[in-house]
């Protein structure tokens, strides 16, 4: 703090709420206090706490569905929700999740914060385009919501043919609609990472002193925009089947149903690639402040963000070995699956790297991180069992790939995202807050997540199906078990937000480097103020430029 | 020449294009035909990317960001042709 | 380029012009991707079905097609133009060439209407009661992807025209200075040529198929 705020520091500091000291005064929080002056900010910053607001509430949401699945999962029988009841709880979770929670949470909030600040810029390339995203996004919302009171969809996130297009009695073109409009958010968004991060890096800021995350924001941005398009025609062309009896997915009328499958994935392989980028990148900061290092590899950590995208481009196939695709396609997808395994594996062999002989810090984001490399190993692994072609006959729609997709967003993203909110939080709201239930809850979210998902995957492989509420009896110990871990997360995820909220009010003034880090974001006040940098900085060093000690040198 | 100029070529080269596709779809059929109607749609849309759309004038960067998707549509395009393609085989 | 009306977060103009293109360039590229998803239906069509599919191609009006494509090619010369006078500062000029545009796409859009028009006193359409002419299921699947793609692309130039709208009115009222905000212009431009250029395609590959 400087040293007129240090003169001038009112005793009741811990009583008074957000706007004490003199950094807190004049930072974005603070510029400007009317609704219309955040419902009509240009600020990336502001813009990136409407969308954690927003995506929170969605999160939500999504985590009701859920708690309504694995309590009907309780027992063999349909007790709690009908047939269609249960098809539309794990739809309208599928949907929520992925498209109003998934997808926006990490580049929308933290990558809106953070992109400009990392790279010494004001703000993104298209400010109001910024903005605009964020009433899409929230146009697309009150669309799902008011799906959701209608009665809600059933027929899968996925919205397979011909159920969908021919047979579905429920809100199919709507929750289309919305999900259509969802994604020119996310195009929006796209567009505007990728031109900031070519155009408005700052002197010196070249592309091999970028901070890692915000290469892999450049890489999710480069997903968004040549992925989400295709998605959006798909979307239409099914509404149009739905409304005016088009025959393209429908074989009487010489169609295909798998060429829906086939532009479906074209999207949705990608879009889960959108969902763990950004994540991925903000473990590469995670590991590196923990440990006080330079991340061993940059070069290659920061390529494999771009492979990623790049192969995850090639391999959607493999969600359709079953439906009927020819062998040959199967084999070149299988293959290619196998491929993209390459670049993630570099990732996390390389902050293994990284840790080693570092000083580590067991605060809350390392916590987070470790949980993530955990979890993401496990679930990545059990990807490569399933891009296998003749394992994935046995596993196809069982409780395998449900376990192995919930490891990889859940256990990976969401703990990401929590890991991010602790590390970013004292920036973002210039308080800190209390590291030993940060602590807490990083435990509890693992335990609970791995008493969750891991019995899924023994479910699974004996033979669960997945999207069925009523099953063999000798599957409900494990449903069980993973309903009790359900409930575990469910409050582990709801603990982080009573102790962030508290510390607005009572915690302890961050000062503008708290852990300490090494990077721009953390030269500039916490909170930021609005125009980020008082001067716009001048890069001449490498990134995450610890001081290493060399054996011998240093002594 | 000047630019407008060379506008105005563009456009008559542009409707010469339109007039041999048209040409060309009463003489090849088949697979030949679509090679010759596609062929010539990519130069019509190379013209206007070129000229009208100023990606001639623009550094490298902005002409990857130009063409970078046509080149992503292909690989969809690809692979279905490959999926089916060889449906009917083994 | 003289535009010089630099706001932030840029520094220099050069650096905002770019930005623009670039972002622009983005965006038309994201059009491709969906458009390109009505092309690997066309493919697949194409592809799987092609006795029937050239069959039903040959059912629609190629010369109507044709004279379309001609006069949107026209509209595309006079938006080149409307750009040009626009970086050389000639703000009554730019607007005449941008209502010649306008007038064009407005013609298309209209001949568009009298084909579908035509199509549908014909039974070509695919709408039940109506596909009297409709020989085969793949001609319907044929004619549905036909009302799709020139519709979205309808749409595109519905747009588009309102964009366009939009600047003769900006630049009458002053509200769009050129040459400084001649990038307004510009990329606008890029859009109509675009959409162009996304109809070069769709001409031969749904009209040509032989």
């Amino acid at each position: 703090m400087t040293d007129f705020a240090e003169a001038h520091r009112p005793s009741n500091l811990s009583q008074t709420g957000l706007s004490e000291t003199e950094t807190e005064r004049v930072s974005y929080l603070r510029a400007g206090h009317s609704l219309s002056s955040w419902l009509f900010t240009t600020d990336h910053k502001r813009i990136a706490i409407l969308y954690l607001i927003s995506i929170t509430f969605f999160f939500f949401v999504g985590g009701a569905a859920a708690a309504l699945i694995r309590l009907d999962l309780l027992t063999p029988k349909a007790d709690l929700l009908t047939n269609e009841g249960y098809n539309r709880a794990f739809t309208i979770h599928g949907v929520i999740m992925v498209w109003f929670f998934l997808i926006p949470s990490i580049p929308n909030t933290f990558g809106n914060f953070l992109v400009p600040l990392m790279i010494g810029a004001r703000d993104l390339a298209f400010p109001r385009l910024n903005l605009l995203s964020w009433y899409i996004f929230m146009l697309a919302g009150l669309f799902t919501l008011f799906v959701l009171i209608a009665g809600g969809v059933d027929t899968g996130w996925t919205f397979y043919t011909p159920l969908s297009s021919m047979f579905a009695h429920a809100n199919v073109v709507l929750a289309a609609t919305a999900v259509f409009i969802a994604g020119f958010s996310s195009i929006l968004t796209g567009i505007n990472f990728i031109v900031t991060t070519h155009k408005l890096r700052c002197p010196g800021m070249t592309w091999g002193r970028l901070p890692l995350f915000v290469w892999s924001i450049y890489a999710t941005s480069l997903v968004l925009v040549l992925a989400t398009p295709v998605l959006s025609i798909t979307l239409v062309l099914i509404a149009a089947e739905r409304l005016f009896g088009l025959g393209i997915f429908n074989p009487a009328l010489g169609g295909d149903p798998l060429l829906y499958q086939h532009l479906f994935w074209f999207y949705s392989h990608p879009a889960v690639y959108i969902m763990v980028l950004p994540a991925l990148g903000v473990v590469s900061e995670l590991v590196a402040a923990a440990a006080h290092k330079p991340i061993f590899g940059y070069q290659f950590v920061a390529g494999s963000s771009l492979a990623i995208a790049v192969i995850g481009f090639f391999v959607w196939g493999h969600h359709m070995f079953v439906a009927g695709q020819s062998m040959y396609a199967s084999a070149v997808f299988s293959f290619l699956s196998l491929l993209v395994a390459v670049p993630s594996g570099i990732k996390v062999y390389n902050w293994t790297a990284t840790l080693y002989k570092g000083h580590i810090s067991l605060d809350p984001p390392f916590l987070f991180a470790m949980a993530f490399i955990g979890l993401f190993v496990v679930g990545g692994l059990t990807g490569l069992i399933l891009a296998m072609l003749a394992v994935d006959v046995h596993v196809h729609d069982t409780y395998f790939v449900v376990a192995h997709f919930h490891y990889i967003m859940v256990g990976g993203t969401v703990s990401a995202f929590f890991g991010a909110l602790h590390f970013w939080w004292p920036k973002m709201i210039g308080r800190k807050y209390s590291l030993v239930w940060g602590r807490l809850s990083a435990i509890f979210i693992f335990l609970g997540f791995n008493l969750t998902f891991f019995p899924q995957f023994l479910l699974g492989y004996w033979g669960m199906p997945r999207r069925y509420h009523v099953y063999a009896p000798q599957f409900q110990v494990l449903h069980v078990f993973s309903s009790t871990g359900a409930s575990v997360l469910a409050v582990a995820y709801l603990v982080p937000f009573l102790y962030l909220f508290y510390s607005m009010r009572y915690g302890e003034p961050a000062g503008d480097n708290p852990w300490p880090a090494i990077g721009l974001e953390w030269t500039t006040p916490s909170p930021p103020p609005k125009h980020n940098f008082a001067k716009i900085p001048v890069v001449s060093g490498p990134p995450y430029d610890y001081h290493v000690e060399i054996e011998g040198k240093d002594g | 020449m000047g630019t407008r100029t060379q506008i105005v070529v563009i456009w008559l080269v542009l409707l010469v294009l339109l007039a041999s596709t048209v040409a060309g779809s009463l003489v090849f059929t088949g697979v030949v035909g679509l090679c010759v109607s596609l062929g010539i749609a990519f130069t019509k849309a190379g013209c206007i990317y070129w000229k009208y759309m100023h990606v001639g004038e623009q550094p490298g960067l902005l002409r990857v960001a130009a063409f970078a998707a046509g080149a992503w549509l292909s690989i969809l395009l690809m692979f279905l042709v490959v999926d089916y393609f060889t449906r009917g085989l083994g | 380029m003289v535009e010089t009306l630099v706001t932030e977060p840029y520094s220099d103009p050069r650096q905002q012009h770019d930005a623009a293109m670039m972002g622009m360039y983005i965006f038309l590229g994201n059009e491709v991707m969906l458009f390109g998803g009505l092309f690997a239906v066309a493919l697949y069509t194409r592809l799987v079905h092609t006795k029937e599919a050239v069959a039903a191609s040959r059912a629609l009006h190629y010369g109507i097609g044709g004279t379309n494509t001609a006069i949107l090619l026209t509209s595309s010369l006079c938006i080149a133009l409307a750009v040009e006078a626009g970086r050389q500062g000639e703000r009554k000029l730019a607007i005449r060439w941008l209502i010649g545009a306008i007038v064009l796409g407005l013609g298309f859009l209209s001949l568009k209407g009298y084909e579908y028009l035509e199509e549908f006193q014909e039974g070509l359409m695919p709408f039940t009661g109506f596909d009297t002419a409709i020989k085969t299921p793949v001609q319907h699947l044929y004619m549905d992807l036909y009302l799709i793609a020139t519709g979205l692309h309808a749409l595109h130039m519905v747009i588009g025209v309102g964009l366009l709208a939009y600047l003769v009115i900006g630049l009458s009222k002053r509200w769009i200075v050129v040459p400084e905000r001649a990038i307004t212009l510009i990329v606008v431009g890029l859009y109509w040529h675009f959409v162009d250029a996304v109809w070069v395609f769709l001409y031969p590959v749904l009209y040509l198929a032989r």
